[in-house]
This record gives C-alpha cells, structure tokens and sequence, in this order.
C-alpha cells in the first residue's frame, strides 16, 4: 500500500509554516522533539477552554469530566504498552523524572552498599546520572556493559559484568546518539536470571517501534510524551505493580495520601502514590491524543517509512568523502543518524545547515561518555520520522555538500 | 557564488568592514570568516589547559592573555577553538582587541561591531553567549589592567 507522506504531514501546522525568512523546514531533529498533529493541539486547547479544572479533587461538572479525560488517557498509554493495569502508569514529568523516581523511590530502599548497579557508554545523561548519584550516596558500584566497535552491546562479554551482585541494569531500548537498537529481551531474560531488576529507557524508542512490557518482560519503563508527538512537560513511569507497591513515595505532598495525621501519613496506592502535587493535566490529556495519532498510522508503515529515508540517508551521506556515521549498520537501528565531517566542527556544520532551513542537532547529545568512547568533542544528529520526506533527506545531503564547499574541502 | 580566493589577510579593522560590506550572501560571508580563521596561528599545545578554556562555548575555546610591563600597558591575546567558524570571529575578536591598551579595550564597543558585521542575526543564541564569554574574559583582564 502506497504511503502518502503528505497526508500526514497535513495533520502538522508546523510543517507548512515557513522559517522567518521564506525558506521551508526542514525539521530533522526528532529525537530532541517531536512536531505536534492537529488532534494533540486541539487536545489541548479542548481541556483549557472546555473542561479545565484539577484533577481528582472536588464533584464538580468540569472536576468529573477532567478526571475522566486524565484516565482515559491513562488506560490508553496503558494499552499502548501492553501493560495490565492502568495502575501501573504514572505521569511523570517525562524519562528523566521518571528515571530519578527509580532512582530515588526504589533505589534508596533497595540498594545496599556493595551491590552494582550496571549500565553501558551509550547511555543519555538521564539514565546515567541519577544512577551515579546513588551508587554515592548507597555505597553501591557502577559496571559497564561493553560496547562493539560498532556501538552496539557486546553481549558476549555480559556474564564479565552481570553478577550475583547487580541489583539493576539501566538501559536505553535505542540510543539517541548511535541509533542502536538494543536486545532487551536478551538483557532482560538475563538480567531476571541473576535477579536484577531492568528499568528500560524507552524515550527514543517509543516513537519508533512498538512495546510490549510483557514481551520481553521488563520492570521499569521510562518514556516522555514531547518525542512521541505528544507536549512537553509530560512523560510516563510503567512500573510492574508488585515492585510500585513496595516502593516509598519521592515527592511528598497532596494527591499522593490516603490519611494525613498532624505528625504522619498514610500513602496511597500507586499512581497517586508518585503523584503528588497538581500533574501536567492539559498535557497528560493531550498525550492520550498523541497515542491516537500513531495508532492511526500503524508501526508498520512507521516502520517501512523510517527504514526508507534511513536506507536513502545512509547510502548518500555515506558518499560524502570524510563523512562518518557513527553507530552500527541499518538493521541495528532506528532513524537516528549521527555523524561527523573531516574539517567541519560539528557545530558549525549544524550552523551551516541551518542557514539552508535544514535542523539538525550538533553537541555531545547528553551523552558525554559516549563521545568521550567515540573520540569525538561533538557529532550532528539528523533524526528522522513519519512525517520526513526523501525530498528532506536530499535536502540534508545537498546542504552537507554546500557546507564542504564553504568550508573550502572540495 | 562562493569566491574561489577571497583575499582573508585583513590588518585592522576598517578593512574587515570593508572587505565585508562587498560581501552579499550568507554563504560567502560564512566563507570569509572561515578563512579568516585560517590565518589564526594556532596556540603552542602547553597553554591548551582546562584553565584557558572560555567556559559557555559550545565548542572548545582556549584563550591566552599576557599583559606588558610598558606604561600603559598593552594587552596581547591569543586564542584557538576546534571549530572553524569559532575560530573566525576569534579572529575578529584578536582584531578589535589585541595590541590594545586596558582603557581602549574597554571603550570598544563591540556588540556595535559584531551588528554592523550582521553576525548576531545570524549566530545562534548559544554562539553568542561563547562569543560575549570570550569578551567578558578580555574585558575583565583589561579591568585588572587598569
């Protein structure tokens, strides 16, 4: 069935407005935030102008009707990864909240001094931070996975760093930088085997591919709803509901109680456990919306659409003399290519591309470890998704072209 | 077009304005700068330290001052960035203020110059914070000068 990209991209103001000066966007920066359709924005501005009111508080019209939108968008994201019961969603302010929830709400009542804690170089200061910070505070070690030369996950050398001793492994479903998809059933099968916990990153990859967090079974899972065409602000924490019970609350305050006494508390169950204070309503409502919106589409044409414009990217960036993509080849990744240009920064290539409507990212993308493993300062990041054209991808390499030319290297 | 030989070697400022001005597309003025650049010795590698690096630069720059026992003093400045179109508006920035006295350094207005050269329209928001990093730094080794 023949794909009509224009369809789509008619959905997205956006994409039709042009730059301040006349020149159309071209938009290749999706992994850093995705363009909102139509139904997300009207979403929003449905809950502002007609049903604004908190949440889960008062009996009122609009308190009953707002609550009843919040849940449905709950149960939505619920269906959309496969999890059992909407319970197990908490809105969270987006992946790095939600990591630093796990950090904070699990790790500190279950990390001990000396057990470890393993993550890998290709992960985003989101899901790296937080862990060092209580490894610190718990006494507890840090371990690496490592990676292949083409930056992937060297699971032949796993069983060096996942011991008896690692109460959790933190891990990116697909790297921002590289694109690697990563074997989370693997890792997880593995990782359960020697009774770790898993908390999957799932930020880059829920745009990108369908999840399933039963298949492969996973405990933990961290996305945000601005990269998967859904509003800042706002991001969602899947827990398994044995392991959200036994966790502590982070934030204390309203909303999160079930009994409060002068001198103490009772908590609630989860989600209202995690969530305290006033969510991210308009946003949280407006990214059920978002779910409908890639439903409406289907992974598979999400899929064949991205490997297309990857495949085309690919072959003709690749022709570029001095051009280097990092990361590993097409079947291991996901529509994020990063590269670097012999006698161009970075920097100043994304500048140069800019000046030609063209967005692309430049810098260290959260992940200074991985630049650090890469042996570059910086790499330029093209990102791409449903609604991207092949007339963007030649775009993007007619404007890398030009930059050469400025830049004197041809 | 893009010159094939653009003539880079700009002595004051006067004439970087006016080489410049003859310059009508973002494309050659990018050109400009970039080989401007080139002309830039680099630093000798032992002043690459983490000391002489200008903090709020996206991409690395590393900044030398030396200041001369004459009366008045004279401040001499070198700098070096990994990135080309970096190292272009350093140059520029060598131009306007090396070889300056501390009182002319801080009567320069350089947000003038850098307008009148079209450079902040066109220099992201975080280019220009590194570039007025890299002139707070002089400004305030002018100040301790006085």
């Amino acid at each position: 069935m023949p794909f009509d990209v224009e369809a789509i991209r008619s959905q997205f103001p956006i994409l039709s407005r042009p730059l301040p000066d006349g020149r159309p966007l071209i938009y290749l920066d999706n992994a850093a935030t995705a363009q909102k359709p139509r139904r997300v924005i009207d979403k929003l501005v449905e809950v502002l102008e007609q049903y604004n009111a908190n949440v889960h508080r008062g009996i009122h019209t609009l308190g009953s009707r707002v609550t009843e939108e919040l849940e449905n968008s709950r149960e939505r994201l619920q269906r959309f990864i496969g999890a059992t019961a909407p319970e197990e969603v908490i809105f969270t302010s987006g992946t790095t909240a939600s990591i630093n929830l796990v950090a904070q709400a699990w790790g500190r009542k279950f990390i001990k001094p000396g057990d470890e804690l393993l993550l890998n170089e290709m992960e985003h200061h989101a899901n790296l931070v937080p862990w060092q910070q209580l490894a610190q505070e718990r006494g507890a070690t840090l371990k690496f996975i490592p990676l292949t030369a083409d930056g992937r996950l060297d699971m032949e050398r796993l069983d060096g760093v996942l011991t008896a001793k690692t109460k959790l492994v933190a891990v990116t479903a697909m790297s921002n930088v590289l694109g690697t998809i990563n074997p989370i059933g693997e890792l997880a099968e593995r990782a359960h085997a020697k009774g770790a916990v898993i908390l999957v990153d799932g930020a880059q990859i829920v745009p990108q591919r369908p999840i399933d967090v039963h298949n492969p079974v996973i405990d933990f899972l961290a996305f945000s709803g601005h990269k998967m065409f859904g509003p800042t602000g706002v991001g969602v924490l899947w827990g398994r509901k044995e392991l959200l019970q036994e966790m502590d609350p982070f934030l204390a305050g309203g909303n999160m109680i079930r009994r409060v006494w002068k001198t103490h508390s009772d908590f609630g169950d989860a989600p209202a456990k995690f969530e305290a204070g006033t969510a991210p309503i308009a946003e949280a409502i407006a990214l059920g919306a978002a779910v409908d919106f890639i439903e409406s589409i289907g992974w598979e044409a999400f899929h064949t659409h991205e490997q297309a414009l990857m495949t085309r990217a690919w072959n003709q960036l690749r022709e570029i003399p001095g051009l280097k993509i990092f990361g590993p080849g097409l079947k291991h990744r996901g529509a994020i290519l990063s590269f670097t240009a012999d006698g161009m920064h970075a920097n100043d290539l994304a500048e140069i591309l800019d000046q030609q409507g063209v967005a692309v990212r430049p810098g260290h993308h959260c992940t200074m470890p991985l630049h650090d493993w890469l042996q570059v300062p910086a790499t330029a990041r093209a990102s791409f998704t449903i609604y991207n054209t092949v007339g963007e991808v030649d775009a993007l390499c007619a404007a890398v072209q030009k930059a050469r030319k400025i830049f004197r290297l041809e | 077009m893009l010159s094939e030989n653009t003539m880079t070697t700009c002595s004051s400022l006067d004439e970087l304005l006016e080489t410049f001005d003859l310059l009508d597309s973002w494309e050659e003025r990018y050109q400009f700068l970039i080989d401007l650049g080139r002309e830039v010795p680099p630093l000798p590698p032992e002043d690459i330290t983490e000391e002489n690096r200008v903090q709020g630069c996206q991409s690395n720059v590393w900044l030398t001052t030396h200041v001369t026992d004459s009366v008045p003093p004279i401040i001499e400045l070198a700098a070096q960035s990994d990135a080309q179109v970096v190292k272009g508006l350093v140059a520029v920035l060598l131009l306007a203020y090396s070889g300056h006295t501390p009182e002319e350094i801080l009567a320069f207005d350089i947000k003038d110059l850098f307008n009148k050269l079209g450079f902040t329209k066109h220099l992201s928001r975080s280019r220009s914070n590194g570039l007025f990093a890299m002139v707070q730094r002089v400004q305030n080794v002018a100040r301790e000068a006085l």
